[in-house]
């Protein structure tokens, strides 16, 4: 229950549609605050008993711990192929994945494409962070040229292991992707930004136009080595050249 | 100048200092103390907070709750939100 401070308005405070569980990840990392954004957004838009998520394998398996709206879990990388199911079924409610950059752009590849190349009325949010994480910080496709993970300790290099996978650009070419967006949550304002995408991909969701897809850079500080404070600098630094913020393809007519 | 206050939930707290680089006041610091996981927590260290709201919008551990005087002090303002 939140304290009442005499002479003062509340101004912030946790939404009611987190549950009151302590969030398992690291100090730092990036995931607690996307759940955050998104159930902040569920409860401005009074759709809690119209949502439903699903959640993915990897750090953010136990999403549905922290989000109380009604989850599904999904095998490893088909968490788009099991919302396809669920918003086929029930097409009145607001469907989205939350997945990692291992589950989405490696082993889900397939899947999420060709849920994009349906245009299947979902929100895709991925959290790119260029390492699993939940696993010890192995290479993702996702991870820069030079980094160094624990399977490749010399940094990743381009002859041997290939480039980066700039999958949010990838789709973005797809006839079936509505609304394509990269952000980050490393400062309060790439937060508010953040939040905004939320809003507009669940307002899209109404429209039955096609799929939203948000990616958030994100960082590790447990898979990098580094304290938070250190991993955003160096995400800052380092990511943000090859994964530029910003919007890749928005809408052009609405109607 | 507009006056605010956190307060920061401290077994929630995990101690990353997010907030202290998010914070333009500079009013946040870590305590001496650690919490019952075994973290030292954020905790206000002086009275310049603006409740500008920077804190908690970078906060991963949703831990700190933000309150800010009303704009104008003679109406009592009560915060309808937190009653519940």
């Amino acid at each position: 229950m939140t304290q009442v401070i005499e002479g003062m308005e509340l101004v912030y405070e946790k939404p009611q549609t987190m549950t009151d569980a302590y969030l398992h990840y690291c100090p730092g990392c990036g995931h607690s605050v996307a759940h955050r954004l998104l159930m902040e957004v569920v409860q401005e838009m009074g759709i809690q008993d119209r949502t439903v998520g699903v959640a993915p394998v990897g750090c953010s398996v136990f999403a549905y711990n922290y989000m109380n709206i009604d989850m599904q879990e999904a095998a490893h990388g088909r968490a788009c192929a099991v919302a396809t199911g669920v918003k086929r079924v029930m097409p009145d409610k607001f469907i989205f994945t939350y997945q990692g950059d291992g589950d989405l752009a490696a082993i889900g590849t397939a899947e999420t494409v060709h849920t994009i190349n349906r245009g299947e009325n979902i929100l895709i949010v991925f959290i790119n962070n260029g390492v699993y994480g939940m696993t010890g910080g192995q290479m993702a496709p996702t991870t820069l040229i030079g980094m160094k993970t624990t399977t490749s300790p010399y940094g990743r290099e381009q002859a041997t292991m290939g480039y980066p996978l700039k999958i949010t650009e990838m789709i973005s070419v797809l006839p079936g992707a509505f609304y394509v967006t990269r952000q980050a949550v490393h400062t309060a304002a790439a937060v508010r930004k953040t939040k905004k995408a939320f809003e507009k991909a669940f307002e899209y969701q109404k429209l039955n136009r096609g799929t939203c897809f948000i990616e958030i850079v994100s960082n590790c500080p447990s898979g990098w080595k580094m304290t938070p404070v250190e991993s955003n600098e160096w995400m800052e630094k380092n990511m943000f050249p090859l994964y530029p913020l910003g919007d890749i393809k928005v809408p052009t007519q609405l109607n | 100048m507009i006056r605010g206050t956190i307060i920061v939930a401290q077994d929630t707290c995990k101690g990353c200092e997010l907030c202290i680089v998010a914070c333009p006041q500079d009013c946040i610091e870590m305590s001496e103390r650690l919490n019952v996981r075994g973290y030292r927590y954020a905790q206000l260290k002086n009275d310049t907070c603006t409740g500008c709201v920077n804190c908690a919008l970078v906060c991963p551990d949703v831990a700190i709750t933000v309150y800010r005087q009303p704009k104008s002090t003679s109406k009592k303002i009560q915060p309808a939100a937190a009653v519940a």
